[in-house]
């Protein structure tokens, strides 16, 4: 089998997958008596045909950049984090505890703290199961799954008795002081003069989410750490032989990748909502598995990939409200992402392969 | 805590561990033969929808055991085809089986019966009712025994005896046959079984349909036992608790039941008790909910004797290396 050439591999490959998803996905439209045309409309128009479904593809997007870069830093280090959803939630508890105890001033003081808290909480939820696949030799998914739903019952706990107002019946903590709430996008643009994205969840955080992908694709290609951790997650005996310490990228690796999946956080929780409820993640942390595979574990392309899922969680709404489709929709789309750029990638690969090598003998 | 209770207790966990069961020892036999399995979840939802679905339909509860394991076989095939034909990722073709089912469910659900993803209530017989096993309400008179021969062992529905009856089944395959003895070679050294003239696609294909059509007895338990219909996300992360019980049984038939058991034994006494009084402190439910992950994560930590997974699994076999 010949090798493909590096545009094939790099955005054929991808680009065939993520069809084939879409073109599955648009069968089940067709199964369930609606039309996939109809569907794309009500989507493009509800997500991207107005301000106001820009202010909430790009608040989606925002949050699956963190889940996406998050399953990536791991995923060069050949870990498979899947609990970005518990790490994520877990930031949550880090941003709110941060944001409650203290009286700020000012959000932009209360915003680094508040990144300092939800970034240190997700990584803390991922230490345990780093550390025990380092020096345990316990599987990282395992215990990643394991600690997505502790997570969820940790909140619950801190949700129902320890954070919740007094006299209040929600599982919620009390209202963030409007002092830390984070300028909109909305706003800023009001600044400047234009109107645009009334009302929508679009904020700051979206510009902390950009300069992300650029700190992790430096931190990944442009730094020691970065080799190591590629090599390592190339070959663990040949790094070990390098004088690579497993234990320490693997940690590393996961530190920084809950981390990530933790500042989630500050876009959800201290950008949005403006108070922590039960289950605020809402599978973002999840979506970032699929983000991250179409994304070829790029910064770039979770970039690219986490505008798409925004524009499909945003359509997937509409969709529920505009027509009969359920916005469970979105999941089917995003297990097939999943299952063809994942699991299913030698499917499309082979052919490739088989394709380039044939024209290639005849150059 | 008097006798009645924990006879209660008992019973309720009985019925609790028979999903997780069947799940788990579907997950034995897949990954005893190389292929991990964290889609146990999504097949299992799948299954108590078409279950669920048929049973409705028909009133049959027969015909809707048969669309569960329909369901669950399907999703079997995708996975085998992900990381066996393709020897793709087998945990990430999971976690996407695990989505696929929970998003096909409520689509198709809201599609056929316009329930917001829910089927409509099962009766009579398109439920497995209760049988009551012979003699039950003559010796319930005797004491201690009979009280816990007809109330705890009778009484339940025949899903229940057909997942007791298979954990002794699995361990005479898995122990006794050539096939058992193919099946855990081919998940511990495939070349070996490959060099033997053995075809090591055609075992771990076996080995995941069978693991498919469990999945699919557990989640027609679920819906047309436990519960009267399908409810939307209802297997509620059973599939990773079958999965932990896997690991804390180390991949062993009789453990399987062991691990069930206890955990089923956790979740009656937490909705039980919703909040444990031990006297000096108050177990909230939300730590009962979640032990079984803690215990988990203690076992997997190696604190509690070591875990150690078939060590093929995980990778698929290619033959000309």
């Amino acid at each position: 089998m010949g090798r493909l050439p590096r545009w094939a591999d790099v955005i054929l490959t991808p680009l065939i997958s993520v069809l084939l998803a879409f073109a599955i996905s648009a069968l089940v439209i067709l199964a369930i008596g609606e039309s996939p045309v109809e569907a794309l409309k009500v989507m493009v128009e509800g997500a991207l045909g107005s301000s106001y479904g820009w202010g909430f593809t790009l608040y989606y997007a925002t949050n699956f950049i963190f889940t996406g870069l998050a399953v990536m830093v791991a995923y060069h280090a050949g870990l498979f984090n899947i609990g970005g959803e518990g790490q994520a939630a877990m930031g949550g508890l880090g941003a709110t505890l941060v944001i409650l105890s203290l009286p700020w001033p000012h959000w932009a003081l209360a915003l680094p703290a508040a990144m300092i808290g939800a970034a240190g909480f997700g990584a803390l939820w991922a230490l345990i199961p780093a550390w025990l696949q380092a020096r345990r030799g316990s599987h990282v998914v395992i215990t990643t799954i394991m600690f997505n739903f502790i997570a969820a019952a940790l909140l619950n706990y801190m949700l129902v008795n320890v954070l919740r107002p007094v006299g209040s019946m929600d599982p919620a903590s009390a209202n963030f002081p409007a002092a830390t709430h984070l300028p909109k996008l909305s706003e800023m643009a009001l600044a400047f003069g234009i109107t645009w994205g009334k009302n929508t969840p679009a904020n700051i955080t979206l510009f902390i989410a950009l300069a992300a992908c650029v700190l992790v694709w430096l931190l990944i290609w442009r730094t020691r750490l970065g080799y190591e951790i590629r090599a390592f997650g190339k070959s663990e005996p040949a790094a070990l032989y390098a004088g690579i310490s497993p234990v320490r990228i693997t940690v590393l690796a996961m530190l920084i990748s809950g981390g990530l999946a933790g500042l989630m956080a500050v876009n959800n929780v201290m950008g949005e909502a403006e108070r922590l409820v039960l289950n605020s993640v809402e599978g973002a942390g999840f979506i970032g598995i699929a983000v991250a595979l179409m994304g070829r574990n790029h910064p770039f392309g979770i970039l690219l990939s986490a505008l798409l899922f925004g524009f499909l969680y945003q359509g997937g709404g509409e969709l529920a409200l505009w027509t009969t489709i359920p916005r469970e929709l979105i999941v089917v789309i995003q297990a097939l992402v999943i299952l063809f750029t994942g699991a299913l990638d030698n499917m499309v690969r082979r052919p490739l392969e088989w394709v380039f090598a044939r024209s290639g003998k005849r150059d | 805590m008097d006798f009645a209770t924990v006879i209660q207790i008992l019973d309720s966990a009985l019925r609790l561990m028979v999903p997780l069961l069947l799940a788990c020892l579907a997950g034995l036999y897949s990954e005893r033969a190389g292929v991990f399995d964290i889609g146990l979840e999504g097949k299992m939802l799948m299954a108590a929808f078409c279950a669920a679905s048929v049973a409705y339909a028909t009133g049959n509860a027969w015909l809707g055991l048969l669309a569960g394991i329909a369901g669950a076989v399907a999703l079997a095939v995708v996975h085998g085809l992900a990381s066996i034909t393709f020897r793709g990722n087998q945990l990430i073709s999971g976690v996407a089986i695990n989505f696929l089912a929970s998003g096909l469910t409520v689509l198709l659900g809201q599609k056929i019966f316009g329930l917001g993803g829910r089927t409509p209530s099962l009766e009579g017989a398109a439920r497995f009712t209760e049988i009551t096993l012979p003699f039950a309400d003559a010796l319930r008179g005797v004491p201690v025994l009979g009280r816990i021969y007809a109330d705890l062992i009778s009484g339940h529905s025949v899903l229940v005896y057909l997942a007791l009856a298979t954990v002794p089944l699995t361990w005479w395959v898995l122990y006794r046959t050539r096939f058992g003895l193919r099946l855990r070679a081919v998940g511990e050294n495939p070349a070996s079984v490959d060099t033997a003239g053995v075809s090591v696609t055609r075992l771990r294909y076996a080995a995941v349909l069978i693991c498919g059509l469990l999945c699919g007895i557990a989640g027609t338990y679920l819906a047309t036992a436990i519960s009267a219909g399908f409810v939307k996300e209802m297997t509620a992360g059973r599939g990773f608790i079958a999965l932990a019980a896997l690991i804390f049984a180390k991949w062993r038939p009789w453990g399987a039941l062991g691990a069930c058991l206890l955990f089923g034994l956790l979740e009656a006494i937490a909705n039980r008790f919703p909040n444990l009084d031990l006297g000096f402190v108050t177990v909230p439910s939300m730590f009962m909910n979640a032990l079984p992950y803690i215990l988990t994560v203690i076992i997997l930590a190696g604190f509690v004797g070591r875990a150690i997974p078939p060590r093929a699994g995980g990778e698929p076999y290619v033959k000309e290396r």
